[in-house]
């Protein structure tokens, strides 16, 4: 082993140290143009199955929930600046029955999970209670943080027909925490990302159900100014 | 690990005798958590054998430039950017897969397996033969993947094929049910030691078997 080492040093000395450096940036420049490409291959694919794996739990979200027009064309964008959690706009579908609103959809992000935000669809009902919350992407840790999701627990099944007076405002907390919702040991992390993005979610549509139900698709616009 | 072997040869080789998962022991972390279904072990074993190929295809063209204190960051560079495009990949073309496989796509990264070829092999061929050596040693660990996976899969919830719709599209397939229930141990963590050890025995008696067949012969 000992006269390669030296081999490899007296290799080192001959060539200058950036001539390693361009080899290394020639070779990230064609990494990154293979990935660009890619992307570039792939984006619109994406785009489409994720929107299609949002509509197809639309309806697991409105658990029940009667209504009679078609959620699709009742898509609202909620423009940035809102008090919703995540930092993009937020989508809103409104279900409605024979024109009156019955419940509303928000596919809102939690920023501070464990790795990476965590894509929430989150049903409440005219009486803001909830009725079901999907989680639509995660990154959390396989095994850890990744009970969240409906196929593997049925923790998130808690937040049904919990409204802000049933438990009170005050107690929208982990236990750890003084609150009533159920944290997963091990994982408080998730499991507190989770229960505030859906209480600041309920808040927000307290404080505006009249103007979510209210907007038209033509007035996000104007909301926006 | 001479240069001069038949492709066919390297195979076998990289099939069974240097098997990445089965000899090497190599790549352990995806092969214990993803195999609860055969389908999710295929999913991954297939991710695999591409970012496989691939990386060992770059190293071994680009081995001229390759300098001894700049050629782990050339391999992590590689590869990781051939595992950014695969499981882009399976977000466009395979997206129940990938929401089951998760993290495990882009762990495909930390998988000792593949880094360990570029640095004993392809950063020392030519390409072809580093083509070859990729496809095997992908296609060693995919079908191991795939054989855990059927078992514990077949063990677990008596079932066969299920969900195969992650892969080729269509509604949810629940599979042949050969019985009811299953043994839930199989599925757990536990279950994917167990399974690996039995198939790392059954490999060993297997060869065992077979050397003393061949003594048997000589002898003679």
């Amino acid at each position: 082993m000992a006269p390669q080492i030296t081999n490899l040093s007296s290799e080192k000395s001959e060539k200058p140290v950036w001539s390693a450096g361009i080899i290394l940036a020639v070779i990230a420049a064609v990494c990154t143009t293979l990935v660009a490409l890619t992307y570039g291959l792939t984006e619109v694919r994406i785009a489409e199955n994720d929107r299609a794996w949002l509509e197809q739990n639309l309806q697991p979200a409105l658990a029940g929930v009667v209504y009679d027009n078609n959620l699709l064309e009742s898509v609202l964008e909620i423009p940035l600046p809102h008090e919703l959690p995540g930092n993009e706009p937020v989508l809103a579908y409104r279900a409605l029955l024979e024109n009156t609103p019955v419940a509303a959809l928000f596919v809102v992000s939690a920023l501070n999970g464990f790795s990476g935000p965590i894509k929430l669809l989150i049903g409440i009902d005219d009486n803001v209670a909830i009725t079901a919350v999907r989680v639509l992407k995660h990154r959390e840790t396989p095994g850890l943080g990744d009970f969240i999701d409906s196929s593997k627990s049925d923790w998130i099944d808690q937040f049904e027909q919990k409204s802000l007076s049933a438990p009170d405002r005050t107690l929208w907390a982990l236990q750890r925490d003084g609150g009533k919702l159920d944290q997963v040991t091990g994982a408080s992390i998730t499991s507190r990302a989770v229960v505030k993005a859906v209480k600041e979610t309920l808040l927000y549509f307290e404080a505006n159900r009249e103007t979510v139900f209210a907007m038209s698709d033509s007035d996000t616009t104007d909301a926006a100014e | 690990m001479s240069t001069t072997r038949k492709p066919m040869e390297a195979v076998r080789k990289a099939l069974w005798d240097e098997n990445p998962g089965l000899v090497a022991l190599l790549g352990l972390c995806p092969l214990l958590a993803v195999t609860s279904t055969f389908v999710n072990g295929f999913g991954l074993g297939i991710a695999t054998l591409l970012v496989l190929t691939c990386s060992n295809t770059l190293v071994s063209a680009t081995r001229k430039w390759l300098r001894p204190e700049i050629r782990i960051p050339i391999y992590v560079l590689i590869i990781a950017s051939l595992v950014t495009c695969v499981e882009l990949l399976f977000r466009a073309y395979f997206p129940a897969l990938d929401r089951s496989l998760g993290i495990f796509i882009p762990l495909i990264v930390t998988n000792c397996a593949i880094i360990a070829r570029a640095e004993i092999f392809a950063s020392k061929n030519p390409i072809t033969p580093s083509i070859i050596d990729g496809i095997g040693m992908g296609a060693g660990f995919a079908l191991l993947l795939c054989a855990i996976g059927a078992f514990r899969e077949l063990v677990g919830q008596g079932t066969i094929l299920s969900r195969l719709d992650m892969f080729i599209g269509g509604d949810p397939i629940g599979g042949f049910i050969v019985f009811d229930g299953g043994f839930l141990l199989a599925i757990l963590p536990p279950g994917a030691f167990f399974s690996l050890a039995l198939a790392v025995a059954a490999k060993n008696a297997i060869d065992r078997r077979r050397k003393r067949a061949a003594g048997f012969r000589l002898s003679i």
